[in-house]
């Protein structure tokens, strides 16, 4: 069975365009549009790694990590941060709030897919 | 087209709405709100168009979008301060960004000189400005690149080499202590192990001499640590960064095994056999196969907290379903949405006819049938509704471009306007959207340049010197409502009905009332401008604002007091698809009157009915000649003209705020019909809007009131001296 990725970013563009790349990777990708959207959605979906954005309306990246994290059921889910910023600050912060990696934006579907087999088998 | 290129055009649709938060943030910022969620939302909506643009390599935009975006970071962060002139720069570059944007979309070129200008002005506005210029922000954006996940093989040649060999390989010993912090970020050991593995020939030892016995094993804890032999022709760097994610979580010590450069090659070789014996050797006391890194792993990891069947190539049986997506929205083809909404329609029809033939079987209304029918009546309603709803488009995104015409109307006419709205999120079907765009430009432009005063003479008039102009939209009875109001000068009578008259439009003595005045703007060749100016001229005038609505099936009109201002009100239908008509036949036809026409419906009486020159006749109706259009004979149904007194006539209002009478033969009743186009099933037929189907199943025209009036000859030439002679 194919691996299902969670994508959670605000930006629909940004969905499409990790929905390609992850569906001709094989990946099955399930969407979220914000960080709270991301935990409503978790509420059902069992994702092997979740993918998210940082900069979104409602609950942000941080926030949406720190749930992954205290929630016993994902808690062990690899969650690879999307960033356009090379900014360490933000990196060091998504890492403190339990992210396992990043993908640094705007990113290479080869890299991307090599960045999720990096944390995921 | 391409999977990209679909992604493309959703990236410049998202673009338009991200343009359009911004554009409202910024106005929001302009009237002092400082909640940091507007700062933010403003500073997401330039960032994800950066982010995007850079995915298409945009280039231009990119770099416009970068040097707004650190402004933004700056606003952000505090460092900036959000003064009106900070807000103005930045609503102009929010301008010059959907230029950008729209240039790219279009593939033309945008005005470098006003990006130049403006990306200068924003660099201004950068409390760290050093210096930095388009180009380094361009630099800066693409050097993110470079922090990717470092995985690309680097390019050796051997080449150059004198001396025959495998490639020029390095080894690596590397001492790796994960910490509890690795785990619980949902890192893992064994993936790790697999990627080195990746990179040349490894050996894994596993150390298991800190695990604690099975009582004192804390689950979160980490016991483990592990030794890596490695060969490859990769260097420390492509090694380390295997550890990227996890270097501050861990106890990492990579060390090069002897300089390879100047060792022989067969000196090397033998070493590293050397060392792997030894390693071998030591391998072989815990009963773990070296090289397999899986064996080694699976163990372990299975004593690890938190990371419960992530091991390696074993993935874990009956896993629960996670495919329930719950997307909110759902993107449809409007191709898609049409056929259902056709669909419907003939739905519709098809009720009908069922109603009627149940009728005409003489079924009673009490029986089982016809309460089933009901049922099916009221359910289609319904489904009608919600398929409709489905087309139904908040107003807003015509709306959200009102302010930038505000503004740009108000630097050219040197006015000072503030617009509001209010009502962004009542719905309306897309095409009406579509077409509403150009009529409400222009009836905003008028209420700038004709409406509001200069600041001076709002000054002189005790009024702020900033004037107002409200845009708002709600539902009434089963239409949007669309109100224009500016509180300038209203509606100079006087003079209007002095123009009216100089150009023919009116006799100048003729009395109208205020509100027959207010409407002559509306005559066609009506232009209260002396001068065709930039703003409101362009030639059109708001007879083709009236037209234009009335071509949506809509009504406008205007309330205006002196020194107030003018409130120029549209009321549309929700939809183009259906229409609530009048059923009337004429000469053995049947026809549908759109009820947005009718006025009132009366029964002329042999008095009231006056000839009027040649074939033309009027009807008094309370005090007023109004013309008297006999239908039959207008569209040839028949050669002479029906007896008004045995007929029904309409009282209809038409273009040009123009009053007829429609003599009809009987009224058959109202309903909803379901609009059919002549034009794509048949041709356009003179006086016919368009046909629909009738529960007889017979096809039903719709009559096009504004063509019929303007038709008869009555109405071209008798109007006007009508009105003159009271």
């Amino acid at each position: 069975m194919s691996k299902i990725v969670l994508t959670v970013d605000d930006s629909r563009t940004m969905r499409e365009m990790l929905m390609l790349a992850l569906s001709n990777a094989g990946y099955r990708v399930v969407q979220a549009e914000d960080g709270m959207h991301g935990l409503e959605v978790l509420k059902d979906a069992r994702p092997d790694v979740i993918i998210t954005d940082i900069n979104m309306p409602r609950m942000d990246g941080f926030g949406f990590i720190e749930g992954v994290r205290g929630d016993d059921l994902h808690r062990a889910v690899p969650i690879l941060v999307l960033t356009t910023e090379s900014d360490a600050m933000k990196k060091d912060r998504a890492r403190r709030a339990g992210a396992t990696g990043w993908i640094v934006k705007p990113f290479d579907p080869i890299k991307l897919v090599e960045a999720i087999r990096r944390v995921a088998a | 087209m391409d999977a990209m290129a679909a992604i493309k055009q959703t990236f410049f649709q998202e673009c338009e709405e991200q343009l359009g938060e911004l554009e409202i943030g910024l106005l929001v910022l302009q009237d002092g709100d400082t909640d940091p969620e507007t700062v933010n939302a403003v500073f997401r909506a330039v960032h994800s168009i950066k982010g995007g643009a850079g995915a298409f390599n945009l280039d231009e935009l990119v770099h416009f979008a970068h040097v707004f975006e650190n402004v933004l970071d700056h606003l952000r962060a505090g460092r900036l301060a959000a003064s009106g002139d900070v807000l103005k720069t930045m609503l102009r570059a929010a301008d010059m960004l959907a230029d950008l944007v729209r240039a790219a979309r279009d593939g033309t070129a945008a005005d470098t000189g006003r990006r130049d200008t403006l990306a200068a002005e924003l660099r201004a506005l950068d409390p760290e400005a050093a210096g930095k210029d388009l180009d380094s922000g361009h630099q800066d954006s693409h050097g993110d690149d470079l922090d990717g996940p470092v995985f690309e093989a680097v390019p050796i040649s051997f080449d150059d080499m004198e001396i025959e060999s495998t490639p020029d390989e390095h080894q690596f010993i590397i001492h790796f202590t994960p910490k509890p912090d690795l785990y619980a970020k949902a890192n893992e050991t064994a993936l790790l192990m697999r990627e080195l593995c990746s990179l040349g020939e490894a050996v894994i030892t596993c150390d298991f001499s800190r695990l604690p016995v099975l009582e004192e094993l804390d689950p979160e804890g980490s016991y483990l640590s592990w030794s890596i032999e490695l060969r490859t022709v990769q260097d420390e760097n492509a090694v380390r960064a295997v550890f990227e994610f996890v270097e501050w979580d861990c106890e990492l010590d990579v060390a090069q095994v002897g300089a390879a450069q100047g060792l022989d090659d067969m000196a090397l070789e033998a070493l590293i056999e050397k060392m792997q014996a030894t390693v071998e050797a030591e391998l072989a006391a815990p009963e773990v196969p070296p090289n397999d890194v899986q064996a080694s792993m699976d163990e372990p990891l299975a004593a690890q907290a938190g990371s419960a069947g992530q091991a390696l190539g074993n993935p874990p049986g009956g896993k629960p379903d996670a495919g329930k997506s719950s997307q909110a929205t759902i993107r449809v083809d409007l191709d898609r949405v049409d056929r259902l909404i056709n669909l419907v329609g003939e739905l519709v029809i098809n009720q009908a006819m069922l109603t009627q033939r149940m009728l005409e079987a003489g079924l009673a209304r009490a029986s089982g049938v016809a309460t089933g029918l009901d049922e099916l009546e009221q359910l289609t309603r319904e489904i009608q509704d919600s398929v409709m709803a489905i087309r139904a488009q908040p107003v807003k995104s015509v709306f959200q471009r009102m302010p930038r015409l505000v503004r740009e109307v108000a630097v050219m006419t040197g006015k000072s306007v503030r617009l509001t709205t209010a009502g962004e999120n009542t719905e309306v079907d897309k095409t009406v959207i579509e077409r509403l765009a150009d009529p409400l430009t222009h009836m905003i432009r008028n209420a700038i340049d004709h409406g509001l005063e200069t600041p001076e003479l709002r000054a002189a008039a005790g009024k702020p010197e900033e004037g107002l102009v409200h845009l708002s939209a709600l539902h009434r009875s089963g239409r949007i409502v669309i109100e224009v109001a500016d509180d300038g000068a209203g509606i100079d009578r006087p003079r209007v009905k002095a123009i009216a008259a100089e150009k023919g439009l009116i006799a100048a003595e003729a009395p109208l009332s205020d509100e027959e005045i207010d409407n002559l703007i509306f005559l066609p060749g009506f232009s209260t401008a002396s001068t065709v100016s930039d703003i409101s001229g362009r030639g059109v005038g708001m007879d083709v604002v009236r037209r234009s609505i009335q071509a949506l099936g809509g009504r406008i009109s205007i309330r205006s007091k002196p020194r107030q201002g003018s409130t120029f009100t549209m009321s549309l239908p929700l939809t183009l698809a259906v229409l609530d008509g009048m059923v009337v036949t004429v000469a053995g036809e049947t026809l549908v009157v759109p009820l947005t026409a009718i006025i009132e419906t009366l029964q002329p009486k042999a008095d009231a009915v006056h000839g009027f020159g040649g074939n033309s006749r009027v009807i008094a109706i309370r005090d007023q000649f109004i013309p008297l259009i006999d239908v039959g004979h207008e569209l040839d149904y028949r050669s002479g003209f029906a007896d008004p007194c045995k007929s029904v006539a309409l009282l209809v209002e038409s273009e040009g705020h123009v009053r007829s009478a429609l003599l009809v033969d009987a009224i058959l009743g109202q309903r909803q019909v379901v609009i059919k186009s002549l034009e794509t099933n048949y041709q356009h037929v003179p006086g016919i809007a368009a046909a629909t189907i009738l529960g007889d199943g017979r096809v039903a025209l719709i009559l096009d009131v504004d063509a019929v009036v303007a038709g008869s000859r009555v109405a071209a030439t008798g109007f006007e001296q009508l009105c003159a002679a009271g």
